[in-house]
């Protein structure tokens, strides 16, 4: 069974139609990337799975080691429970609060006291905080960020900070991770390195990832599947030599000419 | 039925006034996205203003109004530039937060000025004091005067939002301040004109107020300024015709509960519709839901 | 880092402590008399409600202006009810009163909180601004609150030691609250909802945890009040209540406990200092406002907390001079 099945997915908004019957199949393990020109949809389907917005039409099921959930009417917190994180397009840190707090915040849902200990501070609140600041200070060391634990976020570097962005949406300990054009606005040894940090997120942390990019460089280094969106349809689906040569996707970004060219 | 009748005239009466006011706050908060606290206190600072017009310098009503509504157009353009307009691009809460500021130090000013107590307007002579005889029933000519000059300065209101450039400026400005300066549309100009219309209307309001219900104070406007706020709510913030049937929905409600039920808890059932109608439909009747861009 | 950990809770202890004994020991060799301990009551209250409408608005960004309606609740149910039982029970009854009305204000944050809190900034500010209003205008209109006459001959239970106790208690359990993870999910709605939905955080529930904790705490500070000033009516927790407390809030900082309490203690000053001139208040108050927010909205501390390391870096900085 796909991790994640997503059936005729159907979004509009009054009479614009955003998504229109997108089907995405995603095993457990693999690294898929979601690609088309700007205002395909791409965004609306993340936000479509991730519960922000609420589908038209259309099913979307998460299958966890053979446990469905349907996440279509979830709430987005539900939906982070139940194990989809994801990354924001334009990022969406906590700008004002330290590195650390906007790792911890996420771990949330994994922390085990009640409001009654911590207003009184007892030993299970400082048992567990002393938990979460371990685990969110290595994880932030895994991605170089250790050293700037105290750092506002909104004073890291726009590289970092997108890096904190991908930190904290592990916090929540999810099994399938949805990343929004995390090479945005990188110059190429960035995002050659955001290519080999993306890597190491699937294997270190055993995830399932889909990814939005307009980075070709990063998307057909790393993707073994890709889907490609135009206009909130699915056009073309396969692997990135089958999609570099496939006539409607180059139609779509290029135009026609390029296309019969 | 006499008294029925006189209710839903007396409803309409104070629904116009209502309208008046709420339509001050749909527009500013459809330009700039700001509940202008202070609006309420123009709409007391033209009663005011209309006071000293026709006892201290005995000019007629219609010319107080008009003063009124001038000094009022004045005062909202001042208002927006030295407070609101430094905050364009502060947070909610700041700016919120200034305009309860501003309507405070309207409040307490001009109580600090002309005194707390209650003034009262002279009383109208000539046809203004008469009554209308239709059938069995007699309808004070006042209640005509107040929604015809309501009715009139609506009229003139979508004159100049749907005829006029300066209409078509507003109009765009609160759909997209950005595409709308990248047009060459003035928008400071555009939002100072958007306040001196509402302060206008919220003025000649003030001094109808004065000459139905006689008296005035410097905190006159709150509660009144609280009811206009939910008609406009009602009716769908940022909503022009929406703030218009507001108004009326409120005064009429008003009017009923006070007269059927009971005066003590008119203000209570206002409130109520307020929490019932952001609950089941925020965006008002006739308002749009703006979705945040994710 | 543990050791420095326990270091600094000794340290708060220790003050705490101190700064009870002190006035303790002032009040009974009445250097503070009783006009001075009604000032120190009045800023006693008011540190407690501007600490809990930081809290809401401040720290989880909920703007609610109506928390002087949850202080109107809290003040009412203790009076109702110590009124009754003071003979009988003594002192026992007032803290039984104290505990009705931060259950009472509780529950009433519930009611309103559920519904409410779903809606954006300015509409919260006028639905909240509406229940305060109902509130006031139901306590205008019931017998057991005697109306608009409001209650008078309230027990005055109220001395340095439970003032005490109630402030500083309430300082340091909302302080504690957002040092634990709760306090950072409505920390992190203030920040950014949709990124703290997505990150698994419950948002109403947050919001609603926030707003209830604020309005049981104002719900004390009421039941405070009355038990002190042995008259109210319901007027006294009108609009202009919410604003007062508003404002010490936005002056201290948005953000800042310690801001809250350093204003509310500013505020209490000046208020003294302007009684002969008590119309000018008001119009000096929403100058002060204004003034604040166009040029200097972050207030006194912003979002920063007197702490210790506030302290030691300002002796760093000293040293350093001095080389």
């Amino acid at each position: 069974m796909a991790i994640l099945s997503v059936n005729k997915l159907t979004k509009s908004f009054g009479g614009l139609t955003a998504v229109s019957d997108v089907d995405i199949k995603l095993q457990k393990g693999e690294l898929v990337g979601l690609i088309g020109p700007n205002g395909a949809g791409k965004t609306t389907v993340f936000n479509l799975l991730t519960g922000i917005y609420e589908p038209t039409s259309g099913e979307i099921t998460l299958d966890r080691d053979g446990k469905q959930t349907k996440l279509n009417r979830m709430k987005p917190y539900k939906v982070s429970k139940v194990g989809l994180a994801r990354t924001f397009q334009n990022i969406r840190l906590f700008k004002d609060l330290t590195v650390l707090d906007n790792v911890r915040i996420a771990m949330n849902q994994n922390i085990n006291y009640g409001v009654f200990s911590g207003l009184l501070h007892l030993p299970s609140f400082r048992h567990e905080e002393k938990r979460i600041r371990k685990e969110s200070i290595e994880l932030l060391d895994i991605f170089s960020l250790g050293a700037k634990v105290n750092e506002k976020a909104r004073n890291l570097p726009y590289g970092e900070q997108r890096r904190l962005e991908i930190v904290r949406a592990l916090a929540t300990k999810p099994v399938l991770l949805l990343l929004d054009e995390p090479a945005a606005g990188m110059n190429p040894a960035e995002s050659a390195q955001l290519t080999d940090t993306i890597a190491k997120l699937r294997s270190d942390f055993d995830l399932t990832i889909l990814l939005i990019e307009h980075d070709m460089s990063v998307v057909m280094k790393i993707c073994e599947r890709i889907y490609v969106m135009d206009y909130g349809k699915v056009i073309a689906e396969g692997t990135p030599d089958e999609i570099r040569t496939n006539k409607r996707v180059i139609e779509a970004y290029l135009g026609e000419d390029a296309a019969n060219a | 039925m006499e008294q029925f009748l006189q209710q839903v005239i007396n409803g309409i009466s104070l629904g116009s006034i209502y309208a008046l006011i709420a339509l001050g706050y749909t527009m500013v908060y459809g330009i700039i996205k700001l509940i202008n606290f202070a609006h309420c206190d123009i709409y007391m600072i033209g009663a005011y203003t209309g006071f000293f017009c026709m006892t201290s310098l005995n000019l007629g009503l219609i010319p107080s109004m008009l003063i009124a509504m001038v000094l009022c157009m004045i005062l909202g353009a001042a208002i927006e530039k030295v407070a609101y307009k430094p905050l364009r691009n502060a947070s909610r809460i700041t700016v919120l937060i200034t305009a309860i500021g501003v309507s405070l130090f309207l409040e307490y000013g001009m109580m600090f000025l002309v005194g707390a107590n209650v003034r009262a307007y002279p009383t109208m002579t000539g046809i203004l004091a008469e009554k209308i005889h239709i059938g069995d029933f007699a309808i004070p000519v006042q209640n005509f005067f107040i929604v015809g000059i309501t009715l009139l300065l609506m009229i003139m209101l979508q004159f100049i939002v749907k005829k006029t450039k300066l209409g078509k400026a507003m109009r765009a400005v609160s759909l997209d301040a950005d595409a709308a300066r990248l047009m060459g549309i003035n928008v400071n100009n555009t939002i100072s004109f958007t306040f001196m219309l509402g302060s206008a209307l919220a003025g000649a309001a003030g001094v109808l107020v004065g000459v139905y219900y006689t008296s005035i104070n410097p905190l006159m406007g709150y509660l009144p300024g609280v009811k206009a706020f939910i008609a406009a709510v009602f009716g769908g913030i940022g909503s022009i015709p929406g703030a218009m049937i507001g108004g009326f929905f409120i005064g009429m409600v008003e009017v009923m509960v006070s007269g059927y039920a009971s005066s003590l808890f008119k203000d209570a059932v206002v409130f109520a519709i307020l929490i019932l109608i952001l609950i089941v439909k925020p965006a008002g009747l006739l308002g749009k839901n703006i979705r945040e861009k994710v | 880092m543990k050791n420095l950990f326990k270091k600094s809770a000794v340290i708060k202890t220790i003050s705490i402590i101190l700064i009870f004994a002190i006035v303790q020991i002032l009040l009974l060799t009445n250097i503070i008399n009783d006009y001075y301990f009604t000032t120190l009551v009045t800023v006693c209250i008011n540190i407690i409600l501007a600490v809990s409408l930081n809290l809401v608005t401040g720290f989880t960004g909920q703007f609610s202006l109506g928390h002087a309606g949850f202080m109107s609740i809290g003040a009412y149910t203790c009076a109702i009810f110590t009124m009754r039982m003071s003979s009988t029970l003594g002192v026992g009854a007032f803290l039984i009163g104290i505990v009705l009305a931060a259950i009472a204000a509780g529950i009433v944050g519930v009611l309103v909180g559920l519904p409410t809190l779903r809606l954006r900034g300015d509409y919260l500010a006028i639905a909240t601004l509406g229940m305060a209003e109902i509130i006031r205008i139901i306590a205008v209109n019931l017998d057991i609150t005697n109306g608009a006459a409001g209650l008078s001959g309230i027990p005055r239970d109220v001395n340095w030691f439970w003032l005490f106790l109630f402030t500083a208690g309430t300082v340091v359990l909302i302080t504690n609250f957002l040092k634990s993870t709760h306090g950072r999910s409505c920390i992190s709605i203030r920040e950014d909802e949709i990124a703290a939905d997505s990150m698994g955080i419950n948002t109403t529930k947050y919001k609603v945890m926030a707003f209830v904790i604020g309005a049981i705490c104002a719900g004390v500070a009421g039941a405070l009040y009355s038990s002190f000033f042995y008259v109210i009516k319901p007027d006294l927790f009108g609009f202009l209540k919410s604003i007062d407390i508003l404002v010490i809030v936005v002056l201290g900082g948005l953000g800042s406990i310690s801001g809250s309490i350093l204003a509310a203690i500013l505020l209490a000053v000046i208020s003294t200092m302007l009684q002969s001139f008590a119309e000018v208040r008001m119009v000096l108050y929403s100058l002060m406002l204004v003034v604040i927010m166009i040029f200097r909205p972050q207030g006194l501390m912003g979002s920063k907390e007197v702490s210790l390391q506030l302290f030691s870096k300002i002796g760093q900085s000293f040293k350093k001079k001095r080389v």
